[in-house]
C-alpha cells in the first residue's frame, strides 16, 4: 500500500483529499502545518506528500528544502497544491525540487492521475 | 632522486588535484567551492613559477625590484571593491566570458577588436606558457639528477606532463558550451594549489632563514660584505624611482587584464561581496609569499658565491646542496603546483578568447547558422578542446625549438608588456564615453609594435644570425631610434622603457583617434552602458537602443541551434513574464534583440551572437544624438514611474491575497461537489458532512465578498455614516449579546461592569460592527482553560475610550501595527485557521477613522491583550 502525505491548514481540504485517496486505496497521513509535515514525513517516510504553500510556520517551501536536503527523504515525490498560480511561482516551486505543481482549485480526477503517474 | 619516484611523485599528485576538480565539479554547490577563500586564492594564479624561481632569481641579482611585482596588486586591489565591482557587474550583466568579448562588446560588438585582443593575448601568454613547462622540465631535471634536456619527445617527462594538463583543461574546462558559466572544478583545484604553493615555499623560506642560517640578521650580516651588495638593496636616486613606479604600473594593469587573472576575478566570481575578503586576503597572501624571497636569494648568494648556480634555481638547490632531498622534492612540487595552474588557467581563458573571438566569428558563423542544436554544441565544445592542445602544444614545441636562456622574470615581463597594450582600452572603455573602436584597435597595434621593436626584437634577436648593431647604434644609424633608449629617453631600464614608449604611443593613438573619428551609434550605446553602468543595469534589456523589423519566430530559430528546443522556450518564456508581453507575439523589440544576443554570447562570443540575431531581423540605423536622447528618456521614465509601480504593486498584492483568500474556500467546495458527483455509494452521514462544509465555505465566500466590498466603501468615503447620538451602554450590550454564543461555546466569560453610560455622536451600527469584531477576537485569542474578556469604558482628554482585553497570551510585539492592516491574519496567524475573513480589524479601523478617532493594540501585564478605540465626545 503507497502512503500519501496530505499537508494543508484547510480542514474541508484536507477532509476532501482524505476521503479520495482512502478510496483508491492509500495509506493516508495528515498534517496541518510544516512544522507536522516535517514530523510525519520523518517518522513515516511517505511515497508522495500533496503539499500546500501558504501555511502557519513552517510554509511549505521550507518542508520542500527541509525533504530536499535529508538524505532518507529526498526521493520523496512531491506535489506543491497552491492557489497561488502566477509563473513565477510555479517556476519557484519546480525549481526547488516539486515533481508537479498544481493551481487550486484543482480537478481531483486529474489529481488522482498525476499521483499515480508519479508513483508508477 | 631518481626519477621514477619523482615521476611517481608527480602521477599522484595530479591524480588528487584531478580528483578534487571532478568532486568539485560534482558538488559545485557545495559551500567548500562556493566561498570567497577559494575565490581568493583561486586569484593566487598571479603567483607562477616566475614567482617561485624567478623572484628569487631577480633578488640574487638586483636586490629589491623583484617587490615590484607584487606592490602593484598590493596598491590597486583595495580600489577593486568600486572598480572590479563594475566590471564583474558589466561582464555578468552582459554573460561576458573572456577579456576579448569585454573590450570588443564595449566598441560595439566590433569583431575585429575582439579577434585583435585574442591574438595579443595569445602572443603574450603562449611564450609565457614555455616558460611554466620550462621551469618543470629544468626543476625535474636538476632534482633528478639529470644535467641534459632529453632529446627525444618520447623521453621527455614535460611533454606528458603537458599533454595532461591539456586533458585537463580540456575535460573541466568544456562541461558546459557557455564559456560565462563557472568552472568550479578547475577552480577549486587551483585553489589547492595555490595553498600548496604558498605552504612549500614557507617551508623552504624558515629552512633557509632558520635551519641554513641563523635567522634574518644572521644572513643579511653574511651577505652584506658580497660585492655589489649595497647599490641592490635601495631605490637609487630619482631615474630608479621611476623604474621602481612603471614597474608597479605595469604589474597593476597585469594584475587585471592578464587572461588568467580576468578568468579567475571576474568570469568565476560567483558572488560581488567575495571581493571584500580579497581585499585584505589576498595582499596578505602576496606578502607571505615574499616574505622570504630575499632572504633565500642572499642564502644563495652567500652560498654559492664561488660557484655557478643559475639564481632561478637557488630555492631549490639549497636543499639539495645540504642533502635534504625531501626538502627538494616539496619545494618541486611547489613550484610544479605554481607553473601547472598557470597553465590550465591561461589556457582555458585563451582557449574561451580563440574560439569565441576569433575561430567562431571568422569560419564557423556559416556552418552554425545551419547545424542543429546538438551539432554545434559539440561543434563549439571541439573547438575549444582542440584550441586548448593546440595552446599547449605549440607553447611547448616553443620551448623546445627556441633556447629559451633568458631569465624566467625578463620573458614574464614582456608578456606583462604587451598584455599592457590593452589596458588603454580596456580602462579608458570604463570611464570614457568618447573611447571609440578604432582609437582602440590603432592604439593596440601601435603600442604593440612598439613593444616589438624596442623590447621583443633586441631581446630575442639572435647576434650569430642578424646584425644587432641597430641596437647600439639605433636604426639606420639614427641616434634617436635606439630600440633601448628611444628618442634619447636613457633613464629607463629596458622594461619600464618599452612599457613608457608603448603605453604613451597607444594611449595618444587611442585618445587622438577617438576625439576625432565619432564611433558609431551602436559603440555608443555599449560606452553609455560600460560607463554609466550604475545607472543602466538596472534598465536591463531597455538600456540597449535598437530600432527595425524582426520577428519573434527568426530569433526563436537562431536561438534553437545553440540552446537546443527546451532552453530557448525557458529562456523567452522567462523574458515574457519579465516585461510583460503577451507569449504569442510576433514581433520582436530591442529588449529581446538585446536579450537573445546576451543568451548566444556566452557560447559564441558577443560578436558573433551580434552577427548572427542581426543576420534574422532588419534593423534601422539611428542617429547618435537618437541613441542619447532615446537613453535619455528611458532613464527618466524609469524614475518617475517608481513611484507608480509601487502603488501598482500595494493593489497587486491585495488582489492577489484576495484572489488567494476566495480559491481556497472554491478549492474545498469543488473538491467536496466531484466526491458527492462520482460517488454513488458514499455513506449518507459523510455525505451530509460534506454538503455541510460545501454551505460553510459558501458563506466563507460571500462574507469574505462583503467585507471587501464594505472595505471598499469606506475607504473611499462612498459609505454616508448615519451619525446620530447614542447610548454606548446600549450599543455594548447588544454586542454582548450578539457573541453571547461564541463566547459560550468557546467557554469564555465576557465582563462589562466597566461600562458606563455615556452618550456622544456615532453611527450605531458601524460601532456595534467594531465591537463585535474587537470581542470576537479577543474571545478566539483569550485563554483557553479559563478565558475572560474584559470591555470598559473611560473617558480620557475629552474622549470616549472603548477599551477590550482578554487574557490569552498577547500579540507578538512585532505585529501590533500590523493587525490592522488588510489580510495580515491570512498570512501570519499562528493559529489554525480561526474564522474570518483578515479584514476584519482593517475595516474596524476604517470605521473608526471615519469617525475621527484612534484605534490601537497593546500587550498588557501579566498577560493578555488589549485593543482600543476612541470617540469624540459630542452631543447634538
Amino acid at each position: 500500500m503507497k502512503k500519501i502525505l496530505i499537508v494543508d491548514d484547510e480542514p474541508n481540504i484536507v477532509m476532501s483529499l482524505e476521503y479520495i485517496f482512502k478510496k483508491e486505496n492509500y495509506m493516508v497521513f495528515i498534517a496541518r502545518d510544516g512544522a507536522e509535515a516535517i514530523e510525519i514525513a520523518d517518522a513515516n517516510l511517505p511515497d508522495i506528500i500533496l503539499l500546500d504553500i501558504m501555511m502557519p510556520n513552517v510554509d511549505g517551501y521550507q518542508v520542500l528544502n527541509y525533504l530536499k536536503s535529508s538524505k532518507e527523504l529526498n526521493e520523496i515525490k512531491v506535489i506543491f497544491l497552491s492557489a497561488k498560480n502566477k509563473i513565477s511561482d510555479i517556476e519557484l516551486g519546480l525549481q526547488l525540487g516539486a515533481d508537479k505543481y498544481i493551481s487550486k482549485p484543482f480537478s481531483t480526477k486529474k489529481l488522482v492521475k498525476e499521483v499515480k503517474e508519479l508513483l508508477k | 632522486m631518481s626519477s621514477f619516484l619523482v615521476i611517481l611523485v608527480i602521477i599522484v599528485y595530479l591524480a588528487v588535484i584531478f580528483y578534487v576538480a571532478y568532486w568539485a565539479e560534482k558538488n559545485s554547490k557545495s559551500t567548500w567551492v562556493n566561498n570567497p577563500y577559494v575565490y581568493t586564492l583561486s586569484l593566487a594564479v598571479y603567483c607562477t613559477a616566475w614567482t617561485y624561481y624567478g623572484s628569487v632569481g631577480l633578488a640574487a641579482s638586483s636586490g629589491l625590484k623583484f617587490l615590484t611585482i607584487y606592490l602593484g596588486p598590493v596598491i590597486i586591489i583595495p580600489t577593486w571593491i568600486l572598480l572590479m565591482r563594475k566590471i564583474i557587474r558589466i561582464s555578468k550583466g552582459n554573460k561576458i566570458s573572456s577579456l576579448a568579448d569585454f573590450i570588443s562588446l564595449r566598441y560595439g560588438n566590433n569583431r575585429f577588436l575582439g579577434a585583435l585582443v585574442t591574438l595579443v593575448c595569445v602572443l603574450a601568454i603562449v611564450p609565457y606558457i614555455s616558460l611554466q613547462l620550462k621551469a618543470i622540465s629544468e626543476t625535474f631535471n636538476v632534482i633528478t639528477d639529470h644535467n641534459i634536456v632529453s632529446s627525444s619527445i618520447i623521453n621527455d617527462t614535460t611533454f606528458y606532463i603537458a599533454i595532461l594538463l591539456a586533458l585537463f583543461a580540456a575535460f573541466f574546462g568544456t562541461q558546459h558550451t557557455d564559456a560565462s558559466e563557472k568552472h568550479k572544478g578547475i577552480i577549486t583545484a587551483i585553489a589547492l594549489e595555490s595553498v600548496i604553493k604558498l605552504i612549500f615555499f614557507l617551508i623552504i623560506g624558515v629552512y633557509v632563514t632558520f635551519y641554513l642560517f641563523n635567522g634574518p640578521t644572521d644572513i643579511y650580516e653574511k651577505a652584506s660584505i658580497l660585492p655589489n651588495f649595497d647599490i641592490h638593496q635601495k631605490i637609487n636616486g630619482v631615474e630608479d624611482g621611476f623604474n621602481w613606479f612603471l614597474l608597479s604600473l605595469l604589474s597593476m594593469i597585469a594584475i587585471m587584464l592578464l587572461p588568467r587573472q580576468f578568468q579567475v576575478t571576474v568570469v568565476e566570481n560567483e558572488r560581488e561581496k567575495y571581493l571584500k575578503k580579497v581585499t585584505w586576503l589576498f595582499p596578505l597572501y602576496l606578502l607571505l609569499f615574499n616574505i622570504f624571497v630575499i632572504f633565500i636569494a642572499w642564502g644563495g648568494n652567500i652560498i654559492f658565491q664561488n660557484d655557478q648556480v643559475d639564481a632561478d634555481l637557488f630555492t631549490l638547490m639549497l636543499p639539495l646542496q645540504n642533502g635534504h632531498e625531501f626538502l627538494a622534492l616539496l619545494v618541486f612540487l611547489g613550484g610544479f603546483s605554481a607553473a601547472i595552474s598557470m597553465v590550465v588557467i591561461s589556457t582555458l581563458a585563451l582557449s574561451t578568447m580563440l574560439s569565441n573571438n576569433l575561430i567562431i566569428p571568422y569560419g564557423f558563423l556559416g556552418k552554425f547558422s545551419k547545424g542543429e542544436s546538438a551539432e554545434n554544441t559539440e561543434s563549439i565544445k571541439t573547438i575549444r578542446r582542440l584550441a586548448i592542445f593546440i595552446l599547449i602544444i605549440v607553447a611547448y614545441f616553443f620551448y623546445r625549438s627556441f633556447t629559451l636562456d633568458r631569465s624566467l622574470v625578463s620573458i614574464g615581463l614582456i608578456s606583462f608588456v604587451i598584455i599592457a597594450q590593452l589596458a588603454p582600452s580596456f580602462f579608458g572603455g570604463l570611464f570614457w564615453r568618447r573611447g571609440s573602436s578604432k582609437g582602440a584597435i590603432y592604439g593596440i597595434i601601435i603600442g604593440f609594435f612598439v613593444t616589438v621593436y624596442t623590447l621583443i626584437i633586441p631581446f630575442t634577436i639572435d647576434s650569430q644570425l642578424f646584425s644587432t648593431s641597430f641596437i647600439h647604434e639605433g636604426l639606420f644609424g639614427i641616434n634617436l631610434l635606439k630600440p633601448y633608449e628611444l628618442f634619447g629617453l636613457q633613464i629607463f631600464e629596458p622594461v619600464p622603457h618599452a612599457f613608457f614608449w608603448s603605453l604613451f604611443f597607444n594611449v595618444i593613438v587611442y585618445i587622438l583617434i577617438s576625439v576625432n573619428i565619432v564611433g558609431n551609434y551602436r559603440e555608443r550605446n555599449f560606452a553609455e552602458m560600460f560607463v554609466d553602468n550604475s545607472k543602466y543595469a538596472s534598465l536591463h534589456e531597455n538600456a540597449y537602443v535598437w530600432k527595425g523589423e524582426a520577428y519573434v519566430k527568426d530569433i526563436r530559430k537562431v536561438l534553437t541551434r545553440f540552446l537546443g528546443e527546451k532552453r530557448t522556450e525557458r529562456a523567452l518564456n522567462l523574458f515574457f513574464m519579465k516585461y510583460d508581453i503577451d507569449k504569442k507575439t510576433q514581433f520582436a523589440d530591442a529588449r529581446l534583440v538585446n536579450f537573445s544576443e546576451k543568451l548566444l554570447t556566452g557560447s559564441i562570443g558577443s560578436a558573433s551572437s551580434r552577427i548572427l540575431i542581426s543576420s534574422v531581423v532588419k534593423e534601422e540605423e539611428i542617429s547618435l544624438p537618437e541613441v542619447l536622447n532615446i537613453l535619455d528618456e528611458t532613464q527618466k521614465a524609469k524614475e518617475s514611474n517608481k513611484e507608480l509601480q509601487e502603488r501598482d504593486k500595494q493593489k497587486d498584492d491585495f488582489l492577489d491575497t484576495v484572489a488567494h483568500e476566495l480559491k481556497t474556500p472554491i478549492t474545498s467546495i469543488r473538491a467536496l461537489s466531484e466526491i458527492l458527483l462520482e460517488d454513488d455509494a458514499i455513506e449518507i452521514e459523510i455525505k451530509k458532512k460534506f454538503l455541510k462544509s460545501i454551505v460553510s465555505e459558501s458563506e466563507r465566500i460571500s462574507r469574505l465578498i462583503n467585507n471587501i466590498l464594505d472595505l471598499e466603501k469606506l475607504s473611499t468615503g462612498k459609505e454616508k455614516l448615519e451619525l446620530v447620538e447614542n447610548s454606548i451602554k446600549n450599543t455594548i450590550i447588544e454586542s454582548v449579546d450578539a457573541v453571547r454564543q461564541l463566547a459560550l461555546n468557546n467557554q469564555v466569560y465576557i465582563n462589562s461592569e466597566g461600562v458606563q453610560d455615556i452618550k456622544t455622536v456615532y453611527d450605531e451600527d458601524r460601532i456595534q460592527q467594531v465591537i463585535i469584531n474587537l470581542l470576537s477576537n479577543a474571545i478566539k485569542f483569550s485563554n483557553k482553560n479559563n478565558g475572560k474578556v474584559y470591555i470598559i469604558t473611560v473617558i480620557n482628554n475629552n474622549k470616549l475610550e472603548i477599551l477590550v482585553e482578554d487574557n490569552g497570551k498577547g500579540i507578538e510585539q512585532n505585529d501590533l501595527n500590523l493587525i490592522f492592516n488588510k489580510f495580515y491574519q491570512a498570512k501570519n496567524q499562528t493559529i489554525l485557521k480561526p474564522i474570518g475573513s483578515g479584514l476584519g480589524l482593517a475595516i474596524s479601523k476604517q470605521i473608526i477613522k471615519s469617525h475621527n478617532g484612534k484605534i490601537w493594540a497593546e500587550n498588557m501585564k501579566p498577560q493578555g491583550a488589549r485593543v482600543t478605540f476612541t470617540l469624540p465626545l459630542n452631543t447634538n
